[in-house]
């Protein structure tokens, strides 16, 4: 597989964003507090959110962000090579063995090009992410097994989600490339779903709803490194909650020239996570070692 | 435009970029939605021996962010559309759908509204007069009153037609984010795109099980799904819509 050749099809330059991010700040560190304020408050909201994100401290690199990516694409890969040699998936019928042989082959892509990706750029690729063997030993069962591979594919949904922006502008293409495998993971937690007898959107009446993977926040301090060797941005508040019916300050429910329910709000906009929340030890941190 | 989007303070257009990249006078008609005013234009580059027929490139969804909003709208409004027509009339037993799936796809036809309502409300709000018009489906292709394309059937059945309409939202949607400048948009755009690949997984399952994130979308080399540019999309989505649309600018 050429990598180099797959980018150059994705790639799209565009030299002028980050130029434009960096006037930005430039305008707003010329202003007083108080200008400041009455300019972000006058503002859209879609303006005021991006103003917001660009003083969150997020200054990573692409690599950082390939490496975040990489190190979910390997817990799930680990995830799914235990499945496949565990005796709950050998007594499974060939349509649902045939469902995870496809998901853990494009995970399997997923890892290929994400390393091809990282040493394009002069990164080492992050080694040695497992699923930890002592919590997979008690899935005892095979829908033991698929609610926490659910689980693992809405995280990966909401874990690209949550850092897709950073790519904004990438000269690499590497923006596309993050959502094409987003949408993938989310083809991934559908069809699970199906398999769970759930709906293959996220839902306030999913038997799962309560985990932590589909709320938001922190259970313990939250640091701008990893024990994986790269760091993620500071943890700012926590996101959306998968539940939230407000977007963009619109509600949904009431806003929109019609009458929602809070469910159909829910489902139609699934939410970001941000890094220190999945690596927060209620999620995929929790899950993640020897 | 309204002054509360300026800042006080220099380098403002740099600031309003996004929303106030100079265009083309032509451009400047179609947004105003005088396409007579286009036409004429057209007409008035004609010399009196012309023969010439006027090329009409059909309705711009703009530029810049607001043509990848407008564009994400125009689909948003045909898919909205097509589950309106499945929940009204698409029968329950014989040839239609399941109880359950009927239930499935009002609730995806419920989603799909509220998108294109969100659309609707966004691009109202951050940039005024600027709205893509109301576009008029043009459903002639699909049989309401078949689940699946019966063989020999000219016809798209329902599961098809939607399997249809949800990939190529997914691949509209991954093609459009490097197009887009503002970051918030973005993540907009990255919030609805994962709830259409959930539909066009859950589709793909009721027509072949087993085909939800098959070969045919989701590359087996490198586990990516699709991404079109806009004029790849418009190309396919032009079908179903009676107004011809142009999406040369969208993000430029």
């Amino acid at each position: 597989m050429n990598f180099f050749k797959i980018i150059d099809q994705l790639s799209e330059v565009d030299p002028d964003v980050l130029d434009r991010f960096d006037s930005r700040r430039a305008v707003f560190s010329s202003l007083g507090t108080a200008a400041k304020r009455s300019a972000l408050a006058a503002t859209p909201l879609f303006l005021g959110a991006l103003f917001q994100k660009a003083y969150a401290g997020t200054t990573s690199t692409p690599v950082e962000v390939l490496q975040y990516a990489l190190t979910l694409e390997l817990f799930e890969q680990d995830f799914y090579g235990k499945v496949k040699g565990s005796a709950p998936y050998a007594g499974a019928s060939a349509a649902d063995k045939a469902a995870i042989d496809k998901i853990k082959q494009h995970e399997d892509s997923h890892v290929t090009l994400l390393r091809g990706a990282i040493t394009s750029l002069g990164g080492t690729p992050v080694t040695g992410v497992t699923f930890k063997s002592a919590v997979f030993a008690t899935l005892t069962t095979f829908p033991a097994q698929l609610g926490i591979a659910q689980l693992l594919e809405d995280t990966g949904v909401r874990a690209y989600k949550g850092r897709a922006g950073e790519l904004l502008g990438d000269a690499n293409g590497l923006l596309t490339v993050a959502l094409q495998i987003h949408s993938v993971e989310a083809r991934h937690a559908a069809k699970i779903r199906t398999m769970r007898g759930q709906r293959a959107w996220v839902s306030p009446a999913d038997d799962l709803a309560t985990h932590p993977v589909y709320t938001s926040g922190v259970t313990g301090p939250t640091s701008t490194t990893t024990p994986f060797g790269y760091g993620i941005p500071a943890y700012t508040a926590a996101s959306p909650t998968e539940n939230n019916t407000t977007q963009s300050g619109v509600p949904i429910t009431t806003g929109l020239g019609a009458t929602y329910s809070a469910a159909d709000a829910a489902a139609s906009f699934d939410e970001y996570l941000q890094a220190a929340e999945v690596f927060d030890a209620s999620r995929a941190g929790g899950l993640v070692g020897a | 435009m309204s002054d509360n989007l300026q800042p006080r303070g220099s380098d403002e257009t740099t600031f309003a970029q996004p929303l106030y990249t100079p265009i083309k006078r032509r451009s400047f008609f179609m947004y105003a939605g005088a396409t007579a005013g286009a036409t004429a234009l057209v007409l008035a580059g004609c010399s009196k021996d012309s023969t010439t027929t006027p090329v009409d490139n059909g309705i711009s969804l703009g530029a810049g962010d607001v043509g990848v909003l407008n564009y994400a709208y125009a689909l948003e409004q045909l898919e909205a559309a097509f589950y309106a027509q499945v929940k009204s009339v698409t029968p329950v037993g014989g040839a239609g759908l399941s109880q359950i799936e009927k239930d499935y796809f009002t609730e995806v036809a419920t989603h799909e509204e509220i998108h294109r309502n969100f659309f609707k409300a966004a691009i109202t709000r951050d940039a005024p007069g600027k709205l893509l018009q109301n576009l008029t489906p043009n459903f002639s292709g699909i049989d309401f009153t078949q689940r699946t394309t019966p063989a020999g059937s000219a016809k798209l059945g329902v599961l098809n037609a939607a399997k249809a309409f949800e990939d190529l939202g997914v691949a509209a949607y991954n093609g459009a984010g490097k197009l887009i400048k503002t970051a918030a948009y973005l993540v907009i755009a990255g919030q609805i795109v994962s709830v259409e690949a959930r539909h066009a997984a859950y589709v793909r399952e009721l027509i072949t099980p087993g085909s939800f994130a098959a070969d045919d979308q989701v590359n087996p080399t490198n586990g990516l799904d699709m991404a079109m540019d806009p004029t790849a999309v418009i190309a396919i989505a032009q079908a179903f819509v009676m107004e011809k649309l142009d999406a040369s600018t969208v993000g430029k």
